[in-house]
């Protein structure tokens, strides 16, 4: 019996435009195996929930490199609970200086994937924490 | 560009030399299976004339200042002037922004480059919903004339030259800096500076794009023609090729894919009626300098060779300005770490050489906490010293083209212009740039996969990263944009909207409406709005209305 394959959405939250990133992780997770929906960019908390409502993802991911992550990112933590997916994985990347991540894991953000991420821990973490 | 009987001689001597280079791969076998460019150029041990032999001195290279600029786009370069050190800055208020940009002035950087918020790129005020968490982050808000006036106060716009990275709303931009410099008491002619205005590459992989494609287009042309005739000195455009690389593009696909979009702007404008050579002087372009050194140099060139004949053979043009390709460079921002963060004080020096070499015209150098966060002032003036040691100290500005003439950077040069144009080719079958972005946007994504793929599996070493790490503590003295900046922008903003004769904002707008209808130049209608302290969310609101938004397909 083949296992229930891990379903992922990369979502690129507020106004800016560094895609790159998103969209390599994308190619890694379905690459991993897993069901990628990539959202494109300038995406509000509110349309990332309720993509990853329609598409009943496990995980949402979500890239910042325009230092608007304090704002955006525990936003749609609070948006998945109040819509009762408080069970999603949250993950996060981009520009994220150390000292601004204690509290967007204290708001719900489960990790924060900084510059130099070998592909692989964000493909195994996601694994792990699933499976 | 050399006689046959000295072809032959090098020709016999070097299949002696191949079998003791045999023999000496055997003892010393080589540390990688196969050297490469990544634009997929495979690298062989020597160059010699031999690699040359089929090539014209005359019809490839020339003299500097001379067609096809292979060489440069000036016969003295350096040796006149050096190029415009111009580092990027923006963030926060525009008070903040001022204070930055009068603090580089003063340490002798001798030109403005502004950064703007993602907001202000979009075309939104900041008390707009989707300017939430974003103001002030990525480059100074700037809503209406008011702030521009501050961002400039002290900084006479006569006398110095402003590079504004803005694209979609550029027009708008343009026209508060005009706006700005006549209050400061300078002629529209008196101006000096650039604007980004190049929407394609933000369809292609910028993101900050607002009008569908025609719209924009147009008004791209209504710029073209408004400056070529009130400002003459103004860059109308600067095609780049930065970000198509940052995002993930090789070497050759940064050179093709922005000469392509190139092709596409002077085919709109041609077709909105106006002359090449009216225009195509004042076209200007921006690469990258990435990490392979000696490939950069070559892509440098071989661009300046590609543009040079696009213009005149393609497009006719006859003036020769409008063959030369004049461009900024800012070195690699992807190739900065956020480990061993000082170490990237190294990999900016030598991209930033790169570019000197291949005669870049201005130069933005990155700080090295830039994986981190915005720069810092210590980090900034590093980066501005990097340019002065390059320019004063270390000699290469002596004379024009130094590498010129090197086996392997004319061949690289050959091969990197061979590759172009194989890319423009096919962008043409597909019907142009505008037509072939989603085709864009998958060769620089699988681009990028690869280059991580490489780092990851150590094909690709990168100190820090996947190599010679070590333990260090967390950075600090980060500069960091806090929220209040968006806060006190919003009540700013409010007290502005508050104190305007709110029916002459009406009529302004309305008339931006009935230009946007005609086919009108929209220039003029931006500078009568915006001396009235129009915002640029409400005069891009029109243009929103008028003209309907861009949606991005998702390629990946």
């Amino acid at each position: 019996m083949s296992e229930k394959r891990i379903r992922v959405l990369v979502a690129k939250p507020g106004l800016d435009g560094h895609d790159r990133g998103a969209k390599v992780i994308a190619q890694a997770l379905r690459d991993g195996g897993m069901e990628v929906v990539y959202t494109g960019l300038r995406q509000t908390p509110e349309q990332i929930v309720s993509a990853a409502l329609q598409e009943d993802v496990d995980v949402v991911g979500m890239s910042i490199l325009s230092g608007a992550h304090g704002t955006l990112f525990p936003e749609v933590v609070n948006l998945l609970r109040e819509k009762g997916a408080g069970d999603v994985l949250v993950v996060g990347g981009g520009i994220i200086p150390e000292e601004d991540i204690p509290a967007l894991k204290e708001a719900g953000v489960a990790e924060i994937f900084g510059p130099g991420t070998p592909l692989a821990n964000v493909v195994n973490y996601i694994k792990e924490k699933l499976n | 560009m050399f006689k046959q009987d000295q072809l032959d001689k090098i020709a016999a001597n070097k299949e002696k030399w191949a079998a003791k280079l045999e023999a000496t791969m055997k003892k010393r076998p080589e540390r990688q299976p196969e050297f490469a460019v990544d634009s997929g150029v495979t690298i062989n041990t020597v160059y010699t004339p031999l690699d040359l032999a089929d090539r014209d001195y005359e019809q490839d290279l020339g003299l500097p200042g001379e067609y096809p600029f292979t060489r440069g786009v000036q016969p003295n370069l350096y040796r006149g002037r050096l190029w415009t050190m111009r580092q990027y800055a923006g963030f926060g208020s525009a008070e903040e922004t001022n204070q930055r940009f009068r603090y580089l002035l003063e340490q002798g950087q001798t030109g403005l480059s502004c950064a703007f918020d993602l907001p202000t790129q979009i075309g939104y005020d900041s008390d707009h919903q989707l300017a939430r968490g974003e103001i002030g982050k990525v480059g100074v808000a700037i809503d209406s004339l008011a702030d521009m006036e501050i961002l400039f106060d002290q900084i006479p716009l006569g006398k110095v030259s402003t590079s504004m990275t803005i694209n979609a709303p550029a027009g708008v931009l343009l026209a508060m800096y005009i706006a700005c410099a006549e209050k400061q008491g300078f002629k529209k002619s008196e101006i000096n500076g650039t604007i980004q205005n190049d929407v394609i590459k933000e369809y292609i992989c910028r993101g900050t794009y607002i009008l569908p494609p025609e719209p924009s287009m147009r008004l791209i042309s209504n710029i073209f023609e408004f400056c070529s005739k009130e400002i003459p000195q103004w860059n109308t455009i600067s095609i780049s090729g930065y970000h198509i690389r940052e995002a993930g593009a090789t070497a050759a696909q940064e050179i093709a894919f922005t000469l392509a979009d190139g092709i596409a702007y002077v085919d709109a404008a041609i077709k909105s009626g106006l002359d090449v050579d009216n225009f195509g002087p004042r076209l200007s372009f921006f690469f990258n300098a990435h990490l392979n050194f000696l490939e950069e140099v070559a892509k440098f060139r071989a661009a300046r060779r590609v543009w040079a004949k696009i213009m005149r053979e393609r497009f006719g043009a006859k003036n020769p300005r409008s063959w030369t390709l004049r461009f900024h460079t800012q070195t690699a921002g992807v190739s900065l770490t956020a480990q061993q963060p000082m170490v990237n004080i190294m990999r900016t020096a030598f991209e930033a050489l790169s570019a000197v070499l291949g005669g870049t015209q201005s130069l933005h150098t990155n700080s090295y906490d830039e994986a981190l966060a915005l720069p810092c002032d210590e980090s900034v003036m590093i980066a501005l010293r990097t340019q002065q040691v390059i320019g004063y100290e270390i000699g290469v500005c002596d004379l024009v083209d130094p590498l010129g003439g090197s086996y392997y950077i004319e061949s690289l040069t050959n091969a990197l212009e061979e590759k172009c144009m194989d890319y423009i080719n096919k962008i043409d079958a597909l019907g142009g740039a505008v037509k072939a972005i989603e085709y864009m946007q998958k060769e620089i994504h699988n681009s990028a996969y690869q280059y991580q793929l490489a780092i990851d599996n150590k094909k690709k070493t990168v100190i820090g990263v996947n190599s010679f790490q070590m333990e260090e503590k967390p950075p600090e003295g980060l500069l960091k944009v806090d929220l209040s900046v968006g806060e006190r922008q919003v009540e700013k903003l409010k007290k502005l909207k508050a104190g305007r004769d709110q029916a002459k904002v009406e009529s302004l707008l309305k008339a931006i409406r009935e230009a946007a209808e005609s086919e009108a130049n929209l220039i003029p209608v931006f500078i009568d709005a915006v001396k009235e302290y129009v915002t640029l969310g409400e005069i891009c609101g029109v243009l929103r209305d008028v003209f309907g938004e861009y949606k991005q397909q998702i390629v990946f």
